[in-house]
């Protein structure tokens, strides 16, 4: 990794909203997980185990708006593999039919994550279809955005759009406000002769990229695949991408199916993925037309684009969690000079409050509670009782607070922390004197699990840690599960009421060194009801 | 009349079609299981939601099975059972004049079709004789504000809008102030999409009408909820949303000219018992109609028209 550089705010807030796509399939998740639960307690499965299961599983799918089509094939499948050999000769055949599930989940997904692809002769034409009030000109302008800056490619924006009134004033206005050029609007022009205007314009202006944004239509009519395939023909385009509404019900299908047959798609793009939709859409057009969904909207906001990468969706689905994404985004904002300063503190036991506020910063530069929690193994099933226990961000914030009303010599030695000393800092801060105790306590906690670290009675965890943040190349898929072996087995200070039975919980988080701050002191759920 | 029930079924068409052409197809002309699996299957496919085709099946189930019957029969049989949910949601949206302004709210996802339902809503009103205000409480999407102001042209209505990325509560604000002294009946306001589950913008639509209290305390006197027919059953969940949110007081589905199937409508109606008043069904300013619970429902499963008017 070599010589770190702390993140522009840009790229850390790309990295926090690398949350949205992959939580989109989160209520399907826990409906499946619920299901499944119940298998994997038992011992021994009988095929009407198996029958009733896979009936909710049917159930939450549709409810999901996956296609009855597709649930009905993704249930066969998964069926004939679960009474098959596979799971009778399995010590553990619950944690079978699980893992089965899961293999099935990342075959409609599809493995590899597909980019656009610019890889012809400039101009790269990109023609974006779709229904109306799918999100094709935001899109558009969202696509632009994303290849004028991350691929400093030249982009020209060109509506074709001749019928929705003001929607080509609202790609100039997008334009404007992305700074990309937009084909002057003359009127009377029909969306061919827009599409050859815009390819001339773009060869004589020197153009990377030309996008061109098609009307929409309620339905796929023949006149709309009239008007498309005539502009396929003028500006043969090289990615034909379907912009699709995430919240779209069973007609997802028969409307991605009709764009590709008469088009021939190249990949699909999925908005509104930032809605509490189940993902069903992504599921059965990928589905029933193979064709990849390259890029998620995930939000109203010009940068809110997020490639969709199926692999690392398909692990979080089934309550897997994901470790690689949590070890990477700290790899990536851990400042790793402030690491080293730090875990030499903590080899010495001199692990003071300066350094814990520095460790709260460096956690909400994460992303936060949510985002590190969320990605976390299990923890889908338990954000109800992470709510409830008052685990947010805003105590972090507070924590923070308690710490800054300290003095100088206060945060390098607790001890002198009296009753009077709290009060000033509990009216200092806004928080009680109980939130100061429980801060303490924590900090007592981390102390002592450091020290015993730092005398290698945790064997190396640190040291491992470091090497992946920043000090010594990337971590290594072997790190990585040692690791998560090692995080579930921690001691841990959580809130009563966390359910233990998911196990891979953990009570430290990597490169924190230590118990999670913010995790700290028990605190009373039932006090905010 | 008839040129709403032709757009109606040409816009329901495919839905029909397909729910229609899947009774034709089924094997069995016995209502015995396997036919009413198949045709729960059927109402899945057609957005019904699980819950609301097995409340259906179990229904004929009861009053029909193991009887022979044909397909028209099943699709009659259909209509009936759909029509008996849709029916007590079916009611028209009552402009009390003695509010003046009567202020409608229009809320929803993005690209519900909010705006063009303004306009035709404008249009609907003025042609009544209604003095119609549109506020561009929309201040978020490019060109958001010019589309509405192009609606306000073509129906005559008066528009109040400000800067784009200005505070919508207080355009809002400024148009029932405005309509109160120009003596309008009816003040629309339109609001940004916005999807169900982001809070902040949930809150933005809470201060929209905490304002509008400021004003009037009795108004919002309707708050519509636009959906698009395409919408799966996510609707149930942006109803509730709105309805806590916003004091949701009725439904207009958009978009029942398309591949628009429609059919959440039913389990929306099966779940709560909301108003639904007008469906959009074509891109004119006239293509807004009341909801017909019985007219829907036979073009959903396919059956022509029960009262063709001359």
């Amino acid at each position: 990794m070599g010589k770190w550089t702390r993140p522009s705010r840009r790229v850390l807030r790309t990295l926090l909203r690398t949350r949205s796509s992959e939580k989109m399939f989160d209520t399907l998740t826990s409906r499946l997980g619920g299901i499944l639960d119940k298998l994997t307690k038992r011992g021994a499965l009988s095929e009407g185990d198996i029958s009733e299961a896979l009936r909710e599983v049917r159930k939450a799918l549709l409810e999901a708006d996956v296609a009855l089509e597709v649930a009905r094939a993704f249930i066969e499948r998964v069926r004939e593999r679960s009474v098959g050999v596979e799971v009778i000769r399995s010590v553990t055949p619950g944690q079978m039919v699980v893992k089965i599930v899961h293999d099935e989940l990342v075959q409609t997904l599809g493995s590899d994550a597909k980019p656009i692809d610019l890889n012809a002769a400039a101009p790269v034409p990109i023609l974006m279809v779709g229904l109306q009030g799918s999100g094709k000109t935001t899109t558009t302008a969202k696509i632009a955005r994303r290849l004028t800056e991350r691929s400093k490619k030249r982009v020209l924006l060109a509506s074709l759009d001749t019928r929705r009134p003001a929607a080509m004033e609202q790609l100039a206005v997008l334009g404007g406000q992305i700074d990309v050029q937009v084909l002057p609007i003359v009127a009377g022009q029909s969306a061919p002769q827009i599409a050859k205007r815009a390819m001339d314009a773009a060869r004589l202006g020197g153009h990377d990229v030309v996008m061109l944004d098609s009307a929409g239509r309620t339905t796929v009519d023949d006149e709309l695949m009239r008007e498309l395939a005539e502009i396929k023909t003028v500006s043969r385009p090289h990615e034909i991408l379907l912009v699709a509404d995430s919240l779209t019900g069973q007609d997802a299908v028969a409307t991605a199916r009709a764009f590709d047959q008469k088009l021939g798609l190249t990949g699909i793009v999925l908005t509104r993925v930032d809605g509490d939709g189940r993902g069903g859409a992504a599921l059965s057009m990928r589905a029933v037309t193979g064709k990849p969904i390259k890029l998620v909207g995930t939000g109203e906001k010009l940068d809110a684009l997020e490639d969709f990468d199926p692999a690392r969706i398909a692990g979080r689905i089934l309550g897997m969690g994901d470790i690689v994404s949590l070890v990477e985004k700290a790899a990536e904002n851990i400042d790793a000079e402030k690491m080293r300063a730090q875990a030499e503190k903590m080899r010495k036991g001199a692990f003071d409050l300066a350094d814990l506020r520095e460790q709260l910063t460096q956690m909400e530069n994460i992303g936060g509670m949510g985002a590190m929690l969320g990605m976390l193994p299990g923890v889908a099933k338990a954000q109800d009782q992470i709510t409830n226990a008052g685990l947010n961000d805003s105590m972090l914030k507070r924590q923070k607070a308690i710490i800054d009303s300290m003095t100088p010599k206060e945060r390098k030695n607790p001890d002198v922390l009296k009753a009077s000393r709290k009060r000033r800092i509990a009216s200092g801060s806004g928080t009680k004197v109980e939130e100061i105790n429980r801060l303490l306590k924590m900090h007592r906690q981390m102390s002592d699990m450091m020290k015993a670290a730092g005398s290698g009675k945790r064997g190396g965890m640190m040291a491992g840690l470091g090497n992946m943040l920043g000090m010594g190349g990337q971590p290594s898929p072997e790190m990585m599960r040692q690791m998560a072996a090692k995080m579930s087995n921690l001691p841990n200070a959580l809130p009563p009421g966390f359910p233990t039975a998911t196990g891979g919980l953990p009570g430290s988080l990597p490169g924190l060194g230590g118990t999670l701050p913010g995790l700290g002191g028990p605190k009373n759920p039932e006090k905010k009801k | 009349m008839s040129g709403f029930w032709r757009r109606l079924t040409s816009g329901l068409s495919r839905t029909a079609s397909k729910l229609g052409d899947g009774i034709n197809s089924l094997s069995h002309r016995r209502l015995d299981d396997e036919t009413l699996e198949s045709l729960e299957d059927l109402l899945i496919e057609a957005d019904l939601g699980v819950d609301t085709a097995s409340k259906i099946v179990a229904s004929m189930r009861r009053t029909k099975h193991g009887a022979e019957i044909s397909g028209e029969a099943i699709k009659s049989l259909l209509a009936s059972e759909i029509e008996k949910l849709l029916a007590p949601v079916a009611k028209p949206l009552e402009i009390d004049s003695t509010k003046e302004p009567f202020v409608l709210l229009v809320a929803g996802v993005n690209g519900s079709g909010k705006t063009t339902t303004i306009g035709k809503l404008a249009a609907r009103y003025s042609a009544e004789g209604h003095k119609v205000m549109l506020a561009a409480a929309d201040t978020f999407r490019a060109a958001a504000i010019e589309q509405l102001g192009k609606w306000a042209e073509r129906t005559g209505a008066t528009l109040i809008a400000k800067e784009q990325g200005s505070d919508p509560a207080g355009v809002a604000f400024e148009a029932l102030e405005k309509a109160r002294a120009e003596k309008t009946g009816i003040l629309i306001v339109d609001t940004a999409g916005r999807l169900q589950n982001r809070t902040e913008l949930m809150a933005e639509l809470e201060k929209i009408i905490r304002v509008i209290k400021k004003i009037d305390a009795t108004a919002p006197h309707a708050v519509l909820l636009v959906l698009d027919a395409t919408v799966g059953q996510n609707a149930l969940s942006q109803v509730e949303a709105f309805v806590k949110t916003a004091g949701l007081t009725g439904l207009v589905m958009t978009k029942l000219d398309g591949t628009a199937r429609g059919g959440i409508l039913v389990a929306v109606a099966a779940k709560f018992s909301l108003p639904v008043h007008f469906i959009g069904v074509g891109e004119g300013v006239d293509d807004l109609s009341p909801f017909d619970a019985a007219e829907f429902s036979r073009a959903l499963v396919g059956l022509p028209n029960a009262h063709p008017s001359p």
